[in-house]
């Protein structure tokens, strides 16, 4: 549902309604920037297009911070295993109880 | 199965999985003496001992002029490439021109113009042709039909049928540009981008792999309508094998990609004017495709897959995580969508 | 590209599918539901069922505002639009959907003015163009698509563009996964929350998911590694014994959605009191329509609309996939009679659709391999 995809505001252009000009990999196209309103974009920003409308921006920190928890994964649990090792941190779920199986086939 | 659609939509001239059924279903059972010709971009017939290469096509494109080509010359490289896709050299063609009344004379002499030059390019002569008038509103500007016919060249037998496992597939260049262009300069979708349909005439290409690996070649095709996703899996089913791609090495320009993300549509399934692809047995996989990128904008050039047996019948993408999936023939035209 | 290349990284995406690995519990089946189409039309256009573990089974949700769309309101909008001097205008994905009297293409062919847009402000701006004909636009899609409507309604009032009219489809997703829990059959374990709807209306709404329901959601991205964090964030959850509303996708969907969008939603739209979901059934308070305010504006004021119902064949099994009750390739009509290009059922209609996803990408797979294996 919903294509959406991050372009680059390379223009504003002035007129009654609230219009830019995004970049998405040397494709530009016009896109209305109405609904946001609360937070204007300016040139070199990001934001997300649907339908030819600015959906949101999208925000650099969030981003870096994403790639860097995506670049810990496995790392950290290589730390958990050490600190597993000495005999400290039982995992959580064990006394959850797991959930049945499905009995539909699949 | 017999063609039984109710009417015929702009599908059955998309080049895909309704134009497929509209020719094996109506044209072929009740036009064609010989139903393997169907296989292939152009007949071979004999006349007096000789074998020639004979093709025909029909262009109708909005607008008349996009950047980087226009209708005239569409309609001389379409049958140049046609020919040379099925392993034969261009050298006759006749033309006619469907007209509307009241396009502007300059516009049919420029696109005179183009054919003329683009004839040259080649090195076809036209030899003939016919033209006729329709009243106003019934076409879009001129419509343009050519036909050639060509020499085969000497040692290049394309026939889906000898294709085997193992054998690689080769492209001549990054596709998609042709399609996207036209989708842009309609203006419908209010996008730009600097990019260029790439006809042209694929002949050159074809005589440099016949040059150096005649031998090696089992097929090719020029991927138009319907794109390289169409083309490759009519190769599977008429090879009865896996046509295999592997996705890191596929040649795609960034302003296509972007036009296709923007879109939601598979580079795959968009028009081609100038590209073609082969396939070459693994021996001459190299020689083949240096052979392309030595000649004049052959460069980007690249293996993109091979022939597998399993799964028979289908395309599949090896994508760059590990995963595959299955890549099926355009459903009539590709429509942009939002979801 | 960027924002979209780095997250289709193929080193960091091996690391998050053996963390997955790592994480699941081989003892134990998931079940977790991607609530949107574009969800499902990643994952197998990525091929990431082929990197998940068996045990961690995905459902495809009702997210795909094409496939819930009943079929007699496509034939309500045709009837609209054949009229003369009329054009109707959609989204792409419309055109090869079939009303029971044929599809928006299929009538294009008999003559009406079909014309495809992109954009809501597109369909606008063909009306401005043409003065002469009445333009209607076809409205459809979740809170994502609605507020662009909205402001483009807003501009037809603004600019005094009388020959504009909307036909409004919009729906909203929160009580279609209601729907969803409510059924009694409904064994999940979590959701990959809705995405770009979530620009809008923000994680809020999909609390009640986790402290009513007891099920964790998390609101995702479509990318690749997108979707792998969101299943791990999910199995981190479900090893705590946790049920919480996390956001994955934080660089674009702000935990409280879009202020602005709202506003304007809320300007032009109200909810209807009932809607039908095809596959579904009648849901309330599920879909939006246009206010009095704008009624010069709304079709289904200004044109007689015949109000079409087409009951979908008995045999169709959608409403079990959409659920997740039955796998796609479990009801009786998949890939026999109901098939991409003679779709029965809502969910083959769209290419998002569960049903079409599963038949392009994945039936014919297993089946070409097992035919081949057989020969
Ligand atoms: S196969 Fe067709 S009828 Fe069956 S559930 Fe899927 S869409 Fe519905």
């Amino acid at each position: 549902m919903c294509l959406a995809i991050p372009g680059r505001i390379v223009e504003l252009i002035s007129g009654p309604n609230e219009v830019g000009v995004v970049e998405v990999t040397g494709v530009r196209r016009k896109v209305q920037l109405g609904l946001l309103a609360d937070d204007m974009p300016v040139v070199g920003d990001w934001v997300l297009i649907h339908v030819g409308f600015a959906m949101s921006k999208i925000s650099e920190r969030d981003a870096a911070e994403q790639m860097h928890l995506l670049s810990m994964l496995g790392e950290t649990e290589q730390a958990m295993e050490e600190v597993r090792g000495y005999g400290l941190g039982e995992r959580a779920s064990d006394d959850i109880g797991h959930h049945e199986a499905p009995t539909r086939p699949n | 199965m017999r063609f039984k659609d109710t009417q015929i939509e702009m599908s059955h001239g998309a080049g895909g999985k309704a134009s497929r059924k509209l020719v094996e279903g109506l044209f072929a059972p009740l036009l064609l003496t010989d139903a393997a010709q169907m296989l292939s971009d152009a007949a071979r017939v004999e006349m007096g001992g000789t074998a020639i290469a004979f093709t025909t096509d029909s262009f109708v494109v909005r607008p008349l002029r996009f950047p980087g080509g226009s209708i005239g010359e569409l309609a001389v490289n379409g049958t140049v490439n046609d020919l040379a896709v099925s392993g034969a050299k261009a050298s006759a063609m006749v033309v006619t021109f469907i007209l509307e009344e009241g396009l502007a004379s300059t516009v049919l002499e420029a696109e005179v113009r183009a054919m003329s030059a683009a004839l040259k390019r080649a090195g076809v002569s036209m030899v003939g042709g016919d033209t006729k008038v329709v009243e106003r509103g019934k076409a879009d500007g001129m419509y343009i039909t050519t036909a050639g016919i060509g020499i085969p060249m000497r040692g290049v037998h394309v026939d889906a049928r000898t294709v085997r496992p193992g054998d690689k597939i080769l492209i001549s260049g990054p596709f998609g540009d042709h399609g996207i262009t036209i989708l842009l300069a309609r203006q419908d979708l209010d996008l730009e981008a600097d990019l260029v349909s790439d006809t042209r005439s694929v002949l050159p290409m074809v005589e440099a792999i016949a040059a150096e690996a005649a031998t090696g070649i089992r097929w090719m095709r020029d991927p138009t309508r319907g794109g390289v996703a169409t083309a490759l899996n009519e190769l599977a089913r008429d090879c009865g094998l896996a046509v295999e791609l592997n996705e890191e090495e596929i040649p795609i320009h960034d302003a296509v990609r972007g036009a296709c993300e923007l879109l939601g549509l598979d580079p795959l399934h968009i028009a081609n004017e100038g590209q073609f692809l082969a396939v070459v047995s693994a021996e001459y996989a190299d020689a083949a495709l240096n052979a392309v990128r030595m000649t004049d904008g052959g460069d980007e050039a690249q293996i993109i897959g091979q022939i597998r047996e399993q799964p028979a019948g289908a395309v599949v993408v090896n994508t760059r995580y590990r995963g595959t999936r299955i890549v099926e023939m355009l459903v009539g035209d590709p429509l942009p969508r939002i979801c | 590209m960027r924002y979209v290349d780095e997250f289709r990284d193929p080193d960091l995406i091996t690391k998050a599918s053996d963390e997955i690995r790592r994480l699941a519990n081989p003892s134990r089946h998931y079940r977790i539901m991607e609530v949107c189409g574009g969800h499902t039309h990643a994952i197998y256009r990525f091929g990431l069922k082929d990197i998940l573990p068996e045990n961690i089974e995905l459902i495809h949700g009702p997210g795909c505002p094409v496939c819930v769309l009943p079929m007699g309101r496509i034939d309500d909008g045709l009837a609209i639009a054949k009229a003369p001097n009329r054009i109707f205008t959609a989204f792409g994905d419309m055109m090869r959907v079939p009303g029971a009297h044929g599809s928006p293409l299929e009538d294009k062919a008999r003559g009406t003015d079909v014309r495809i847009v992109y954009s809501p402000a597109d369909a606008l701006e063909i009306a401005r163009k043409n003065p002469e004909k009445e333009v209607m636009f076809f409205a459809i899609g979740f809170e994502t698509t609605a507020p662009s409507t909205a402001l483009t309604l807003m501009s037809a009032m603004s600019q005094g563009i009388d020959n504009f009219s909307v036909f409004c489809n919009h729906v909203t997703i929160v009580p279609a996964i209601r729907a969803i829990l409510d059924s009694p059959d409904m064994r999940l374990d979590g959701f990959i929350g809705p995405g770009h709807v979530s620009t809008v209306i923000g994680c809020r709404p999909n609390q009640w998911i986790a402290s009513v329901e007891g099920k964790p959601v998390v609101t995702s991205g479509f990318e690749p590694l997108d979707l792998l964090q969101s299943i791990v964030m999910l199995l981190r959850q479900l090893d705590a014994g946790e049920a919480k509303v996390e956001n994955q996708y934080k660089r674009v969907v702000p935990w409280e959605g879009n202020r602005a969008a709202l506003k304007v939603m809320a300007e032009v739209f109200e909810l209807r009191p009932y809607f039908e979901w095809r596959g579904l059934g009648f849901i309330s308070q599920s879909a939006l329509r246009i206010r009095e305010k704008y009624a010069a504006w709304d079709a289904e004021r200004r044109y007689s609309v015949p109000e079409t119902r087409v009951a979908d064949p008995k045999s169709a099994q959608c409403g079990e996939v959409l659920k997740g009750v039955l796998k796609p390739a479990q009801c009786k009509l998949f890939g026999k009679e109901c098939t991409p290009e003679h779709p029965i059922g809502a969910l083959m209609v769209s290419s998002e659709g569960s049903c079409a996803a599963f038949y392009n990408y994945e039936y014919r797979k297993s089946q070409l391999t097992s035919i081949s294996a057989m020969a």
